[in-house]
């Protein structure tokens, strides 16, 4: 018996199982395959309903863009619910970093900079603390998080009538800060795209090739086996609010340099938006399992649904039907690959006993 | 006589007014399987518990290879050598067996300017240790756990503790959740992990299986050692008895008797 085991290790040592390309069954096991399916499913369907115009580079600039704002917001998200927390603050964070750079910068006149350091500022400080209240507490960060959301709407609402005294202040950025974050390529693409790639760029890096990727997995599965395992958890959790309350920021303050102004009541439905591209993108809602290339399927999915249903002739009204018919489907369908995920049939069947 | 790895000397525990354990004193030596037998609420997992760091006892002493120590965190009794495995194995049922085997402790690469998480040896070294646990069937490291069966979790357990050089090897009841044929298995790995010169604590209260790979046994009863005693001392019947509590079983197996009886007429 040892012996024969042993002769199998020389087999493994001397061929190692991995092959360059993957099978058909490795690749159903994959995350992300009901994501991509869904997409697919949305993007045919547009297509045939929605005419040459949604096919067009307008088109496809129309839901870019949302998908570009939408999924910077989703990817901190979907690690966050990958390592088993949620964040619904982000819906007054966008609205409260729009606002702190209008007044900063607009209403104030400081230099552009200011107004940009002080929104992504104030971005890292609510993540920091929805963290450390997180896990302090106690207490579900959807809890927290949902008092943070109406805390930090009320300070920005009554905030911004003692300092500029309207709901709504205007802001005149300079050429450069609107070429890197408020301005359209080509008259349609907007330059968020560009951060869009590299936020996923950054996050893919993290949970694929990082050990922190890694430490987020195993928190999101069982908190208590991985601060075992001397995860440090407490840390991971505050730095993954921090991100997601960085790129919230980044995005109010992209969308204040856009459109040259900004709202106080902008940005709640960031919320459900980033939670509903998350778990279409096969993440599992109560952690512990999850890719990024399925959060970027998820967002691009939920931006086709939402901007495609525009170029067909129906009511635009019926978009959040289909949103919700989508979500479901997608929840169900990713039930059923992560079953798939779980069987174990080996590789190759002159290895099994 | 060598000095055992482990050695606890009148370990007590209560919480609040709650007394859990009473003066526990119990030997672990290097290459032997030590079985921990008792019923429900007996105290068997308040014990691992302060074995493993979790708790602290009240009062009593620990000591490894001679020397006293005190365990503040499951960390800290782990970097000492102790690994404990739950009853179901691995706890994270969607993280691949690469990542699982390695959590906390990845190992990593240089890739260009920036270090990685090196997925490919990872996969390879957990593979390897779960072969030479006999665990033949396993051949990709990507897989998840949660494909694994309940004896295959045990031992991808037991393999990721062996590897990371635990000299005392916990298992809390491996075997109570598992069919006939995984539980043998399991056993089998237990001598292995024994073979290696590893201090094992059997938790079960499988009187079979306690026997099967025992070296030396002892029986909690209410919080308390009520026996100890090494292989071939005492009969299976003897053990069942003690870990029910002797008399009170010897009644009630009358007591079915009796009730088998009036069925039948």
């Amino acid at each position: 018996m040892t012996s024969q085991a042993h002769n199998q290790l020389a087999v493994v040592a001397t061929a190692p199982p991995q092959s360059s390309m993957p099978s058909i069954g490795s690749l159903v096991r994959r995350p992300e395959v009901g994501s991509l399916i869904g997409m697919i499913a949305v993007l045919v369907f547009f297509s045939i309903f929605g005419g040459a115009n949604f096919m067009s580079a307008g088109g496809a600039a129309s839901w870019l863009n949302v998908a570009s704002e939408l999924g910077i917001i989703a990817l901190p998200i979907g690690l966050l619910m990958i390592a088993g927390h949620l964040d619904l603050s982000v819906g007054s964070m966008v609205p409260a970093s729009s606002m702190t750079i209008a007044i900063l910068s607009g209403h104030y006149d400081l230099p552009i900079i200011v107004g940009i350091l002080a929104a992504l500022g104030l971005g890292l400080a609510v993540g920091f603390i929805n963290g450390v209240l997180v896990i302090r507490t106690k207490v579900p960060s959807f809890v927290v998080t949902l008092a943070t959301l109406f805390a930090l709407a009320g300070l920005t609402l009554g905030l911004s009538v003692i300092l500029s005294g309207s709901t709504s202040v205007a802001l005149k950025s300079g050429p450069t800060a609107k070429l890197l974050f408020g301005d359209y390529l080509g008259g349609k693409f907007e330059v968020t795209l560009f951060w869009w790639i590299a936020a996923i760029l950054i996050v893919g890096f993290i949970l694929n090739f990082s050990r922190f990727g890694n430490w987020i997995l195993a928190m999101g599965g069982d908190a208590v086996s991985a601060r075992n395992a001397g995860i440090p958890t407490d840390r991971l959790t505050i730095a993954l609010f921090m991100s997601s309350g960085l790129c919230a920021s980044f995005v109010g303050m992209s969308q204040a340099i856009l459109y040259n102004s900004a709202q106080v009541a902008a940005g709640q439905s960031f919320i459900f938006n980033s939670i509903i591209a998350v778990v279409i993108g096969g993440v599992l809602l109560t952690g512990g399992y999850g890719s990024v290339v399925g959060i970027v399927l998820g967002t691009l999915t939920f931006a086709i649904v939402n901007q495609g249903i525009f170029y067909t002739g129906f009511d635009a009204n019926w978009a959040s039907l289909i949103i919700g018919v989508l979500l479901l489907a997608a929840v169900l369908m990713n039930d059923t690959f992560r079953t798939l995920a779980l069987t174990y049939a080996p590789r190759a069947k002159s290895r099994a006993r | 006589m060598t000095t055992p790895l482990l050695r606890l000397t009148g370990i007590n525990k209560s919480f609040g007014p709650i007394d859990v354990l009473h003066d526990i004193s119990l030997e672990v030596n290097r290459g032997e399987v030590l079985c921990l037998l008792g019923d429900n609420g007996a105290g068997k997992s308040t014990l691992i518990k302060i074995l493993s760091g979790v708790h602290k006892p009240t009062s009593g002493t620990m000591e490894m290879d001679g020397k006293s120590v005190a365990f503040d965190s499951p960390r800290d009794a782990s970097d000492h050598g102790i690994a404990t495995v739950h009853q179901f194995g691995g706890t994270f049922p969607l993280m691949s067996i690469g990542r699982s085997f390695f959590v906390g402790a990845e190992p990593t690469r240089r890739w260009g300017p920036l270090t990685i998480y090196d997925r490919k040896r990872a996969n390879e070294i957990a593979v390897t240790e779960m072969r030479q646990l006999g665990i033949t069937r396993i051949d990709d490291g990507d897989r998840l756990v949660g494909g694994l069966s309940g004896g295959e979790r045990q031992a991808l357990a037991i393999a990721r503790a062996v590897h990371f050089g635990a000299s005392v090897l916990i298992l809390d009841e491996p075997t109570a959740a598992l069919g006939v044929k995984e539980a043998a298995h399991v056993l089998r790995i237990v001598l292995q992990a024994r073979r290696r010169g590893i201090a094992v604590i059997f938790i079960t209260h499988n009187v079979v299986h306690a026997l099967t790979v025992g070296d030396h046994f002892a029986v909690l009863i209410r919080g308390a050692k009520a026996a100890d005693f090494r292989k071939g001392e005492k009969s299976r019947e003897a053990i069942t008895d003690l870990m029910a509590g002797g008399e009170q079983m010897a009644e009630l197996e009358a007591e079915i008797e009796r009730f088998s009886a009036a069925d039948v007429g």
